[in-house]
């Protein structure tokens, strides 16, 4: 389900996301958003609400994934539990984050 | 598994056929669905990236405009290029396995695969729309 949820979620938004933030504002194509701006929407609470699902779902998206890949792909069998401890663990630690960050900024 | 299993005369070895690490170059399918399987390693990059820009924002305006600078490296923007390519990748990925996955029944019919995936697609259009025009104002 968490696994579902964010492919979808990060479908959605982290391709335009990139592009912008990662592409355009770096190379200078388009004019990244001056602080007050980018804080203000943040500090809205439905912004707030979309970035922690987003960031804390594409981390669980992740770790399923990633953990399966291992697996099924590598073979690495014997490390299971560690690795699922791990990518699981990450993606607890990034979504605590996410909250407090956007908390801080709301 | 234990490697120096001592076998005796006739016990029968386990018909376990070996499979190589690489199994995954050996054809094309095989290949995508590693390369769809390894996009996610791009989300949880770009995530971390996210991140990275939400505590430069809570940090301050010094902070942010030296996230700005950072992300302006080569070697970032490259790694970000890379990343578009397989967030799009995925995204087109998973859409596909949508209608696979969702049965959705419009009174006593189930909904075709073909409008389930043309509706995602629609959403992600929209969805990069509404985000494109509140970061950029254009």
């Amino acid at each position: 389900m968490l696994f579902s949820a964010g492919g979808v979620v990060s479908a959605m938004l982290l391709p335009v996301l990139v592009l912008l933030f990662g592409v355009a504002f770096p190379l200078g194509l388009l004019d990244p958003p001056d602080y007050a701006q980018l804080s203000a929407l943040l500090a809205n609470p439905l912004t707030g609400l979309v970035m922690f699902s987003l960031c804390a779902l594409s981390l669980f998206h992740w770790a399923h994934r990633f953990r399966h890949t291992l697996y099924d792909g590598l073979q690495i069998k014997h490390l299971n539990e560690v690795i699922a401890i791990v990518s699981y663990g990450a993606a607890v630690a990034g979504s605590t984050l996410a909250a407090y960050l956007l908390w801080q900024l709301s | 598994m234990d490697q120096n299993h001592a076998y005796t005369a006739y016990h029968p070895r386990w018909l376990r056929p070996h499979v190589s690490t690489y199994w995954w170059l050996e054809k094309p399918a095989y290949l995508a669905f590693i390369l769809r399987e390894g996009s996610c390693m791009f989300v949880a990059w770009f995530t971390v990236y996210l991140l990275l820009l939400l505590r430069a924002i809570q940090q301050g305006q010094a902070a942010y405009e030296a996230f700005l600078a950072w992300s302006a490296g080569p070697v970032i923007v490259l790694v970000n290029i890379v990343s578009f390519a397989f967030l799009i990748f995925h995204a087109i990925t998973f859409f596909q396995a949508a209608p696979q996955a969702m049965v959705v029944h419009v009174g006593h019919r189930r909904l075709p695969a073909r409008v389930l995936l043309a509706a995602h697609y629609a959403a992600w259009a929209a969805a990069s729309i509404v985000v494109f025009w509140l970061l950029t104002g254009a």
